[in-house]
């Protein structure tokens, strides 16, 4: 028989008990909506944690400056000044798998246009800086090496401090803003990047060069860096390699003998970021492994209706076989009525969880995905049930005595 | 040739301890274009042979040629696409698809004998007319009468042009004027090269057949040819008077 024929006489043989159908496919409507739903948040999750790393730099190293011990006080790390400048000279030079290296001064000042003012962190830095966090100009231009060399008043402003002093839409290019009372010419707006993975606000801040930084802004020792160093590894398999490079030529530079512990620190954060990635991704699994247990009970209850579905029409099936339909054909026709139920319920499934994902967003502001992958597996996989739970009524319906089952009352 | 050609046939059923023995060693043959009437108690015999022909079931010894192709060997997918070649079937309870139009039940034999959905609905169709439903292809079973729904059985039974049919009692459901039309619907099927194997224990109903089988323990008791009675005569004659069941007539007095 045509399949297409046997896709007919199953849809009408379904359609027959449209309450007992729907009923039937329920659980396999609720298993698909909940792996859809379950799955979109999980992901979301996961997407915003990546997100949120990606802004703040792309296989970043931070490199802290050391502790100091005075009578017995530890004093944290970056509490004394023990990087030099020819440290980050060394850092760029001899390290093949750290890409870039900037400087990071920073202090808290406030910034002052014509008629606003906004406390916001100052950074003095280099060029670098903005490729290993992979931050771009909104308007303008990034700060430059000749910046740095004619240690220009020059600042690139973050969009909050544009929305504090100017208002949301203004591009202040061109515009003078007072920094410690110091004029410094805006050349450029940085794009939107939105918070850290601590919550912390990347916008809220303004750039200068660093040689503007430390002469104008908070004069520093001429050898040590006050503040720390950025690094951008040449891959994300790289950053450990980059860490172990580092650590060799600092220790090596600051006369460290086998025993002496680091005056440093080094914080790879692409590691943080799949550790948390990781994290997500465990959440993920599990909420998708009990929504998949919801959909092989659905399966059951399918396999359970096909079995009565067969009891009841043991005439019809008689007489189908009286005319000639093969034990295959009435093996075929109640596996791809079990299927028709499973794939319809699938793709009703996916619309409740696409639909619940979209409310759970709205309601709760989670952040959802849908992923077509998922939604193309989830509606396979409810095929696969169908026809795995269809297969044992679909055979003891094929296996009917034509006999007995045209007899049968 | 013979159409159906047995052999020494039996059939022995187990039921727990005991063997019954509904065949008996049967030998028993159709010429083409016969109308055979089986008769015969029940317990004769007489459904186990129609099984048989009708490759519902098979011999436990014996042989069986059908059309000269010997079946009682072949597995159930051989058997059912024998049955969807050459056999019709018509029961006594219609057996057709309920909530099922007239027209598609008697596209079922097609669809499995892979007959193409344009051809089908036109054999169909034609099926349908030759049994004087032309104007009824679409009504449903539970829309039709008795007499109706056993056109379309018998419809569904020749659409495939087969090389025989076979009917258990056909008019058991039915009452005498609708009985009447169904067997002169299988006695044109004899002028139409279809043989008719009949199983009845109403005599009235085997007058119609050419030859009368009957049956008694599993073997043929009496095996007699006959000058059939016509059944468009009897239609065609003006009605006689139906003789008021005494069921009824008790039913009306108690009223």
């Amino acid at each position: 028989m045509i399949p297409l024929e046997t896709f007919r006489v199953a849809l009408r043989a379904l359609l027959r008990n449209k309450m007992r159908s729907f009923l039937t496919v329920l659980g396999i409507i609720i298993g698909v909506g909940a792996v859809i739903a379950m799955v979109a948040i999980g992901e979301g999750a996961k997407a915003q944690v990546e997100a949120s790393f990606a802004s703040m730099g792309s296989n970043l190293l931070i490199l802290l400056p050391g502790s100091t011990t005075s009578g017995g006080a530890h004093g944290g790390f970056g509490s004394m000044p023990t990087l030099t400048w020819d440290d980050l000279r060394a850092i760029r030079r001899e390290v093949p798998s750290v890409r870039y290296a900037a400087v990071q001064l920073r202090s808290n000042a406030q910034v002052m246009s014509e008629d606003q003012n906004w406390a916001t962190s100052v950074t003095g830095t280099s060029p670098e800086y903005f490729q290993i966090r992979s931050w771009r100009t909104q308007s303008g231009r990034p700060l430059l090496d000749s910046d740095i060399e004619s240690s220009s008043k020059i600042v690139v402003l973050g969009q909050t401090v544009v929305d504090k002093l100017y208002g949301p839409s203004a591009d202040p290019v061109g515009q003078t803003v007072r920094i410690k009372n110091i004029p410094f010419e805006v050349v450029g707006v940085l794009a939107r990047k939105g918070q850290s993975p601590m919550g912390q606000d990347y916008d809220d801040g303004v750039f200068v060069p660093q040689s503007t930084f430390q002469s104008k802004i908070q004069g520093g020792l001429q050898k040590f860096i006050s503040g720390t160093i950025i690094m951008g590894a040449v891959s994300t398999d790289a950053t450990g390699r980059a860490q172990t490079q580092v650590t060799a030529l600092l220790r090596d530079r600051h006369h460290l003998e086998g025993g002496a512990d680091d005056d440093f620190s080094i914080r790879n954060l692409t590691e943080m970021a799949n550790a948390q990635a990781e994290g997500t991704r465990t959440l993920t699994t599990l909420l998708a492994s009990i929504a998949g247990v919801s959909l092989l009970v659905g399966g059951i209850g399918i396999m359970n209706i096909m079995l009565v579905s067969v009891t009841e029409r043991t005439r019809e099936i008689g007489v189908r076989m009286a005319v000639g339909a093969t034990p295959f054909n009435i093996l075929l026709q109640f596996l791809v009525e079990a299927l028709t139920l499973a794939v319809a319920g699938g793709m009703v499934g996916v619309a409740l969880g696409v639909f619940t994902a979209g409310r759970l967003a709205a309601k709760f502001g989670w952040p959802t995905l849908i992923r077509p992958d998922i939604v193309v597996i989830s509606v396979c996989f409810s095929g696969l049930v169908g026809v795995v739970f269809g297969l044992y009524p679909a055979r003891k319906a094929s296996r009917l005595d034509p006999i007995d089952a045209l007899r049968y009352e | 040739m013979a159409l159906v050609e047995l052999e020494r046939v039996s059939k022995v059923y187990r039921m727990g301890d005991v063997e019954v023995h509904a065949l008996r060693e049967m030998s028993f043959a159709t010429e083409e274009r016969d109308f055979v009437a089986v008769m015969g108690a029940s317990g004769s015999g007489k459904s186990t042979l129609m099984n048989i022909i009708g490759c519902l079931d098979r011999p436990t010894t014996g042989t069986y040629r059908l059309d000269g192709q010997e079946v009682s060997r072949l597995d159930r997918r051989e058997l059912a696409h024998v049955r969807n070649r050459t056999l019709g079937f018509v029961f006594q309870s219609f057996n057709l698809l309920s909530r099922t139009s007239a027209l598609e039940n008697v596209e079922l034999p097609l669809l499995y004998g892979g007959v193409p959905a344009r051809e089908r609905r036109q054999r169909a169709a034609e099926a349908l007319g030759r049994v004087g439903l032309g104007e009824r292809i679409h009504h449903h079973s539970n829309q039709m009468s008795g007499g109706q729904q056993q056109r379309v059985a018998v419809a569904r039974a020749l659409v495939t042009r087969p090389r025989l049919i076979l009917a258990d009692e056909p008019t058991g459901n039915l009452d005498s004027r609708t009985s009447i039309e169904i067997m002169a619907l299988f006695q044109e099927l004899g002028g139409a090269g279809i043989t008719v194997l009949l199983v009845t224990h109403e005599p009235d109903v085997a007058a119609y057949a050419s030859r009368v089988v009957v049956m008694r323990d599993g073997r043929v008791l009496s095996d007699k040819r006959q000058a059939p009675r016509l059944a468009a005569d009897d239609l065609a004659a003006p009605p006689a008077p139906e003789p008021e069941s005494p069921a009824a007539a008790h039913a009306e007095t108690a009223s």
